[in-house]
């Protein structure tokens, strides 16, 4: 840049920059070659499932593509009164090309979704159609208007107008309990039809209750885990580790026979008094059950980097606390805990994460006061083939998990999570 | 100010962390007030079972420990009084220089100008003022080691433990430290119990060393005692170098006694031998023994060179002397030098008072 800044040269005389970079080259080349497998996998697993998710969350072409010259017609008309002639034509001439290949009954489900009773009049057109009813030389809008008294209704061409953008974010407001309403304004479901929303805060709820669970069961035992002689802790750790080498499945079947009406836990408590034989308190199917079986399972994610921020702590510094004059609590809250907070962040982000999406489970042993939201995308993905809803509420919750993330790194800063 | 001799006292202490093995052996010990002694010993000689002890880490399985003539064996930790500096320092490393000066403080809800006006103070006392804001991972090991020290003193206790605390530090700043440390201790009059394994550490420092050994207080002493003086054959070989020869006492009058080699006899003093018969290991610092004396000694044998190592300020000799060929010698650097060649037969000498005929080893 300025005179001043001198180039050093190597002794043969070379630039010393360019004869580093020529000497680093190999070694860049191979430390890349070593990444790219990795890399190539997350690419193929990760950002191109999600990139595909996006896409079939927003996509609406099915129609755009059903309906090009009524979309193009459309263009001039306002919207507000019945459309005029050219939009009927192009709409006729669109909707022949489809009974043509027999695909109008596509159209019709989809348009159903934006506003019901498309199916039956979109079926009436097409047998209109294919019994050559329709005079092209005169006006189609008089005679597609005889064909049902909905085609006569604004409303109906409204909808379909709004299906018009080939990108739509109806289905993420759908994930919201809220829909675009007829004038295109965003409006809310009627209250006893919000499930989804139930469904957010439950998992939020459940999962923010199993991280506080998983933490306070946790904290002592990776304590102890860090504190104990190597015989015992190892020990103890086998028996943390031990639910990792046992089937998520299993496990969750194990806490149905324990947690079931006559299951082992109510009978222990009918053996010991606690609860009457015939007043037996049901323990699964419900939000209890789903608690008890998530925190066992997700108490390892907890413990493991707790145990290795704990590991690290001098045991003097406890005594230092101590030697200075601290109480034993003092010395704790003032000097161990500020210490192991790496690790309770940490833990408890990879808990809360696993937990707000956590699936088998809450399908197994939560019934349905305890069933998350992930159950509900899998409901879509499986049951009603709603892929694009299951895709939207995935990213969804993959946007929350980013924004606790965020707030996160506000708060406590991602430097300091400690994973090991 | 009279001086409490017994301001800590062991009692009898026993320590036993497995119930099979007593790590610490009867122990008697008394420290004076405003004394600085070391607890010397090699790893596992039950010198840092001792410190735990007495700041309260951990309990004796027998005896009492007494500090200014109370029984101390029930008060935790925190109510002892007694500073500490760690091995490692153990600072705070979540809080600042000034946080980790002030928790004693604090945790004695002092007030705050209070807390300033000492923390002030102490960090004067190890000249690091204007450091209050950095955090310990900030600061060089010598400085980390001068905060600990300031931390343990803050808090005005009776009694400063200190275990190895110049262990991580390297040889120039340990040195320095060490007049550091016995300046403040010095300044300030606080009893030091100090526990180290480096003799040469030991001797600066004290004013009385205790030196361990398998769980015992093998010789209690001050540093030029303890050197010139050893009383057994562990202390004279911990303490300094050391040459020895192993014998049976042939003779035995008085001080001195004569002891038998395998192949001749020398004249040394009798410490703990008794009897005619004993066996012995006579000790002899390499400084006394002299190359061709000039004036009469008791002791005169002549040996043959086997190495000559050049070490600046001295040179250290080998000789085979009296079937030891681990004999050493050591020759200041002085302009009168000798002429010293391997395989060189030459004249020893040196006073039966330097030789001390001690236990066998």
């Amino acid at each position: 840049m300025s005179s001043e800044t001198k180039q050093i040269l190597t002794t043969d005389g070379i630039p010393l920059e360019v004869s580093l970079k020529k000497a680093e080259k190999k070694n860049k080349i191979k430390a890349f070659l070593l990444v790219a497998p990795l890399l190539l996998f997350l690419f193929i697993t990760y950002v191109f499932p999600i990139g595909e998710m996006f896409t079939r969350s927003v996509d609406d072409r099915m129609v755009t593509n059903m309906l090009p010259k009524t979309f193009k017609a459309m263009e001039k008309w306002d919207g507000k009164e019945l459309p005029p002639e050219e939009v009927f034509v192009g709409f006729y001439s669109d909707f022949k090309v489809l009974v043509e290949n027999q695909t109008q009954g596509k159209l019709g489900q989809r348009l159903n979704k934006e506003k019901n009773g498309f199916n039956s009049i979109t079926k009436k057109l097409m047998r209109q159609i294919k019994r050559n009813k329709i005079d092209e030389s005169q006006s189609i809008k008089e005679q597609i208007m005889k064909v049902h008294k909905r085609w006569r209704d604004v409303e109906y061409w409204q909808a379909i107008k709004r299906t018009a953008p080939p990108y739509t974010m109806a289905k993420y407001l759908k994930g919201m309990d809220m829909y675009f309403a007829a004038d295109g304004s965003i409006a809310q479901v009627d209250e006893d039809r919000r499930i989804h929303r139930i469904l957010w805060l439950r998992t939020l709820e459940i999962a923010l209750f199993v991280t506080i669970f998983c933490f306070l069961m946790g904290y002592p035992i990776a304590h102890l885990l860090a504190t104990l002689p190597m015989k015992y802790s190892n020990l103890l750790m086998i028996c943390v580790l031990l639910p990792f080498w046992t089937s998520l499945l299993v496990r969750t079947a194990s806490w149905m026979i324990l947690l079931q009406q006559q299951g082992i836990v109510n009978d222990f408590f009918v053996l010991i008094g606690l609860v009457a034989d015939n007043n037996r308190p049901e323990m699964m199917y419900n939000k209890v059950g789903t608690y008890v079986a998530m925190t066992q399972i997700l108490l390892p994610f907890m413990v493991l980097p707790l145990y290795s921020v704990m590991k690290t702590i001098s045991p003097s510094l406890m005594r230092a606390g101590k030697s200075l004059g601290g109480t034993p609590f003092v010395a704790f809250w003032k000097v161990y805990f500020p210490l192991t907070i790496p690790g309770i962040g940490a833990g408890c982000l990879l808990v809360f994460i696993l937990a707000i999406g956590y699936y088998i489970t809450p399908a197994l042993v939560g019934g349905a006061s305890g069933t998350l939201i992930s159950n509900q995308i899998a409901y879509h993905m499986k049951s009603t083939l709603d892929w694009s809803f299951a895709s939207a509420m995935g990213l969804m919750l993959l946007s929350g998990v980013l924004v606790i993330y965020w707030i996160y790194n506000k708060l406590v800063g991602v430097d300091n999570i400690k994973l090991g | 100010m009279s001086k409490n001799p017994e301001f800590v006292k062991f009692d009898k202490v026993d320590k036993s962390y497995d119930g099979k093995v007593l790590v610490v052996k009867d122990l008697q010990l008394d420290i004076a007030e405003g004394e600085f002694i070391t607890m010397l010993g090699p790893s596992g000689s039950g010198k840092t079972t001792c410190l735990m002890m007495l700041a309260g880490f951990e309990t004796p399985t027998n005896g009492e420990i007494l500090l200014d003539g109370k029984i101390i064996s029930n008060i935790p930790p925190h109510k002892r009084g007694i500073g500490m500096v760690f091995q490692n320092y153990a600072l705070f490393p979540h809080m600042t220089v000034y946080e980790n000066l002030a928790f004693p403080l604090r945790v004695r809800k002092m007030e705050k100008d209070e807390i300033d006006k000492k923390v002030d103070k102490a960090l004067s006392m190890v000249s690091l003022n204007g450091f209050e804001t950095r955090m310990p991972g900030q600061l060089s090991g010598g400085q980390q080691q001068r905060v600990a020290v300031a931390r343990a003193l803050v808090f005005d206790p009776a009694v400063v433990l200190m275990d190895e605390p110049l262990g991580a530090l390297d040889k120039n700043l340990r040195e320095s430290m060490q007049y550091e440390i016995k300046h403040i201790h010095e300044s300030i009059g606080v009893t030091v119990v100090y526990v180290t394994h480096d003799q040469s550490e030991a001797l600066t420092m004290s004013n009385r060393i205790a030196v361990f050994n398998d769980g015992k207080v093998q010789q209690l002493s001050n540093p030029a005692e303890l050197y010139e003086k050893p009383v057994n054959s562990f202390v004279a070989e911990f303490i300094g170098e050391n040459n020895t020869f192993n014998g049976e006492v042939a003779d035995i009058s008085g001080d001195e006694c004569k002891v038998k080699l395998s192949n001749a006899e020398i004249i040394a003093s009798a410490i703990s031998v008794k009897s005619k018969g004993e066996k012995t290991t006579v000790s002899l610092r390499p400084e006394r023994a002299l190359i061709e004396p000039s004036e009469k000694m008791d002791n005169m044998f002549s040996g043959k060179i086997e190495e000559v190592i050049y070490h600046g300020d001295h040179t250290r000799v080998r000789i085979n002397l009296l079937g030891n060929p681990e004999f050493i010698l050591k020759v200041p650097n002085s302009t009168s030098n000798l002429e010293l060649k391997v395989k060189q037969d030459i004249k020893i000498g040196w006073n039966s008072s330097d030789a001390r005929a001690l236990d066998p080893k």
